[in-house]
């Protein structure tokens, strides 16, 4: 059973991190040269804790499987990034931003760490606007806000409608600067496929390069993983499509625990599915409902008509009606599950039936269509693109889709896992989002654990480890990860089957998108329990991988993470059946309140949930962590 | 989530596609017909169900490059019918859809053509010399945890927006590809201009655009002759207007440093 020691400092919740930063140990200047640090993935979290860890002196790889560590997925976050800067002057404050975000997870999430993200979110904004951030502007100069989902203040930075994109280009040049000179070794097309346990200590990683096939040993005193969400489970998804889980699961089959992996979350405005061969879902970003107001026709007789034949009275605009306080800035697992609602209920609209609108008709005509334009062009352009429709004459048609994993590796206060030396930043890892994330908290967690987090806790434990006492790359455990990925390799080769790989993927993403996405059943998932290992089997047998490994081979790179992700689709199931309440993201149709919302037991699960590897077969062991709220009272939680 | 096809009047095409096993060995052209081919599908859909189809036909697929598929991660680098990023006008290759085409079209797809970006494998090509020209210079150098207040910055919504401009450069190089000498000017004006309209961006400012001129005539890149294909095929509509920011930038600096020698070398030591 793994030992999970959340070691959440002591002491008032404002004063804990500060207090904390003053305890742990410390790596003096000249020391810090003799450590090397892994860091995989180069996203926001993995290019900031890359770039500042070796500002800081330490050594440090950075291995991406991109060509270019700017092409990471955090390039594609749209809306914004929260900061508790208070610049509006709309009573914003730390503390709001930390409660907004605990109610947002549903209480679901640490109060401390949720803490600390709230007090860090002020030093990340001055970090990037010093960086060249070309963040929007008033006419005065000042830094712009807008408002999102969860919050009742405008306390979101943006840059137009690509801000994931601006921010990730200032990671990317801090860490280019270190590349520059010297302090980072950039391994681009590498796609790390085991983790090397050394005495029970995370020590290395086994690499394949990408064009030439190379299988390489590295070792280090630390490994730190920032390698984003698993949300392609699902296959569609509003992830890029080399998005994967396969550092975060092969840690896991080394030990680490995985944390909450049916947390998942259905962003409720993306572009509806057209066809079979579709490979992605786009997004429009949360902040199009500051001023889109989404509706769908009052009468199941009108859905098929032109909007804009539908009279005024005869429109539900259901956010604001259901939720008066929030109205269309309702959170995002709620304003997903309403719009399943109103389909299910035959009200939606579009080909398929599965879409709402989004209207931006008052909008133009409160602000003017050049107004419109300044602030969500981009978007309006994409959405043109992909449908050939002009949302500034008629209302865009919008339908939930997966978004973002709250679930992820577990860690504790230190952003450590319960293996000692492995790190998990950004979306990895499972800490501060609880059920739910709201809108503009992944980049702010993304740059907090890579800027201010991890510098200061990888301290405490390097300090506790031997400069230079590395483990030689020759060493049993590193001889027999990389020949175990070899095997691997060959194995997927050789395999005399029929079918490619997308094939699978695309059932699985069906039967998790069927049972395991907006609403879950006990049935339902035991359906899944069924399905998913049969399609694994088939998988095994029948998969076809054209090509040889000593060169670029797309479909070999594919065949190893859908093979993950049917291994991590079962054990989100699993997690889904085990947890018998209704909390943010997780919706089981056995508890809500008659209304539809969500009801939490927090009795029985109150608390993480923390699932380790027993062994292929075997099934896992359901560690617990309790969630024990000091400060907050854990309350229904409400937009109404 | 999969939903019923749309009744769509669906056809057929031919893709000529550039093969080449590895960089040392000569490509060629080689056809592929596709059918059932529907107007909402995009061009990499349409690349995926060939694929799928190479791969039950014990063939090897067609290697490219992508990753997000909304246009933002620069990835996507295909010439379609000789232009980079294809028919559409501010999009990526991921963001042409087939809805471009006509029934029967003979459509031609190689990979992003320079001297600089060496081919890997059929339409991947290596595009690492960004990153290079980057590492020499496109930063400011800020320390993290040496931040003043983000509104002690002042920055005019004009020069804000005018940056933002450049800095939507995605980093994709059809600029290079569209340009008869495979010029990087382009990707290099839209850093240093980004970076040198912001006030943070001041004091590396000479510095900066002499290190990243230097390294991109190292990577092999040719020089600018003002045809301006580079903006033509721009998937983010970034203006070579920048391209006179870069020279005035350029030999300012250029003559700043005859007087006072200027370090071209990353600085700011760790």
């Amino acid at each position: 059973m793994a030992k999970l020691d959340s070691k959440i400092p002591s002491g008032p919740l404002a004063d804990k991190w500060q207090q904390h930063k003053t305890q742990i140990k410390l790596v003096n200047p000249a020391n810090k040269r003799k450590y090397e640090i892994i860091v995989v993935g180069a996203g926001l979290a993995g290019s900031s804790a890359a770039a500042t860890l070796a500002e800081l002196g330490y050594r440090v790889k950075s291995f991406v499987f991109h060509d270019s560590p700017r092409r990471a997925h955090s390039i594609a976050a749209q809306g914004g990034i929260n900061g508790a800067k208070n610049y509006q002057n709309d009573g914003d404050s730390v503390h709001r931003l930390f409660y907004d975000t605990l109610k947002g997870g549903d209480y679901r999430a640490r109060e401390a760490n949720v803490h600390r993200l709230a007090e860090v979110s002020t030093n990340i904004i001055d970090q990037c606007a010093a960086q060249g951030v070309p963040f929007a502007r008033e006419y005065s100069g000042h830094l712009a806000n807008r408002s999102f989902g969860g919050a009742q203040v405008s306390r979101t930075f943006y840059a137009r409608g690509q801000t994931g994109q601006q921010l990730l280009l200032g990671a990317y040049s801090a860490l280019s600067r270190m590349v520059g000179q010297g302090g980072v070794e950039l391994h681009p097309n590498s796609e790390m496929l085991d983790l090397v346990i050394v005495d029970g200590h995370a020590k290395g990683v086994i690499v394949r390069d990408l064009n030439t096939g190379a299988i390489t040993r590295h070792s280090a005193d630390a490994v730190i993983l920032a390698t984003g969400g698993y949300g392609n489970v699902f296959n569609l998804s509003t992830y890029a499509r080399q998005s994967n889980a396969t550092a975060i699961w092969r840690a896991y089959k080394r030990g680490a625990c995985m944390a909450n992996p049916c947390y998942t979350q259905i962003h409720p405005t993306c572009i509806p599915v057209s066809g079979d061969y579709q490979s992605k879902l786009t997004l429009m970003s949360e902040s199009l409902r500051n001023d889109g107001r989404i509706w769908v026709p009052k009468n199941k007789a009108d859905v098929k008509k032109e909007p804009s034949a539908i009279a005024e009275s005869d429109r539900d605009y259901y956010l604001e009606r259901i939720y008066p306080s929030f109205g269309n800035l309702a959170p995002r697992d709620v304003s997903s599950r309403a719009a399943m609602r109103m389909c299910d209920e035959g009200r939606g609209v579009g080909e398929t039936g599965l879409g709402v609108y989004l209207d931006f008709a008052d909008a133009i005509k409160r602000l003017g269509e050049p107004a419109v334009r300044e602030r969500y062009g981009n978007l309006f352009d994409i959405y043109h693109e992909i449908t050939a429709e002009n949302a500034y004459q008629a209302p865009m048609r919008i339908f939930p889709a997966v978004h973002y994993t709250m679930g992820g590796l577990w860690v504790d206060y230190n952003l450590m896992s319960n293996v000692p030396g492995l790190f998990v930043l950004g979306e990895a890892n499972f800490s501060d989002h609880g059920a739910n994330r709201l809108g503009a908290s992944a980049l702010m967690q993304g740059l907090a654990d890579g800027y201010f987090v991890i510098p200061y806790t990888i301290g405490d434990y390097l300090a506790q480890q031997k400069p230079s006492a590395r483990s030689n790359v020759d060493r049993p455990e590193f001889k027999q990860a990389a020949e175990s990925v070899s095997a691997q390799t060959k194995q997927l080769l050789n395999n005399p089957g029929k079918e490619p790989v997308s094939h699978f993927h695309k059932r699985l993403g069906k039967i998790m998108w069927e049972h395991c996405g907006m609403a879950r059943t006990k049935q339902g998932l035991e359906t899944a329990l069924q399905k998913i290992p049969a399609l694994r089997e088939e998988f095994v047998a029948n998969v076809k991988v054209p090509g040889s490994a000593e060169t670029l081979n797309q479909s070999l790179e594919q065949a190893g993470r859908v093979g993950d992700f049917l291994d991590l689709g079962e054990l989100m199931c699993r997690d889904a059946l085990t947890r018998e309440e209704s909390c943010g993201g997780h919706f089981r149709e056995e508890y809500q309140y008659p209304d539809g919302e969500c009801k939490r037991d927090d009795e029985k699960f109150g608390h993480v949930a923390a699932w380790e590897y027993q062994g292929p077969g075997q099934a896992p062991l359901r560690n617990v962590e309790p969630l024990n709220y000091e400060f907050t009272k854990m309350s229904v939680r409400s937009y109404k | 989530m999969v939903a019923s096809t749309p009744s769509k009047k669906l056809f057929s095409v031919t893709l000529r596609v550039w093969r080449q096993a590895n960089p040392d060995q000569p490509g060629k052209f080689v056809d592929y017909p596709a059918h059932n081919v529907s107007p909402d599908m995009s061009f990499l859909e349409l690349l995926d169900v060939v694929n799928d189809g190479l791969t039950v036909s014990n063939a090897e697929p067609i290697a490219f490059a992508h990753d997000c598929r909304e246009g933002i991660c620069g990835t996507c680098s295909c010439t379609i019918n000789g232009k980079p990023h294809g028919p559409g006008k501010g999009v990526a290759t991921c963001q042409v859809y087939m809805r471009s085409f006509q029934a029967g079209d003979v459509i031609v797809v190689e990979p992003f053509r320079a001297t600089a970006f060496p081919i890997i494998k059929d339409l991947v090509t290596e595009r690492s010399a960004f990153d290079k020209i980057q590492q020499a210079g496109g930063f400011i150098s800020a320390r993290t945890g040496a931040a003043p207040d983000a509104n002690s910055i002042l920055v005019s919504k004009a020069d804000a927006d005018l940056a933002m401009d450049a800095a939507a450069c995605i980093g994709c190089g059809a600029c290079v590809a569209a340009c008869k000498n495979a010029s990087a000017m382009l990707f290099v004006a839209a850093k240093v201009s980004h970076l040198g309209l912001m006030p943070q961006g001041q004091p590396e400012r000479d510095r900066r655009v002499l290190a990243m001129v230097q390294t991109m005539d190292e990577a092999g890149f040719g020089n600018c002759t003002n045809q301006y294909e580079c903006s033509a095929v721009c998937p983010k509509n970034i203006t070579h207007d920048f391209i006179a920011r870069l020279n005035r930038d350029y030999v300012g600096a250029l003559f700043r440093s005859k007087l006072q020698p200027v370090s071209t070398s990353a600085g700011g030591g760790a």
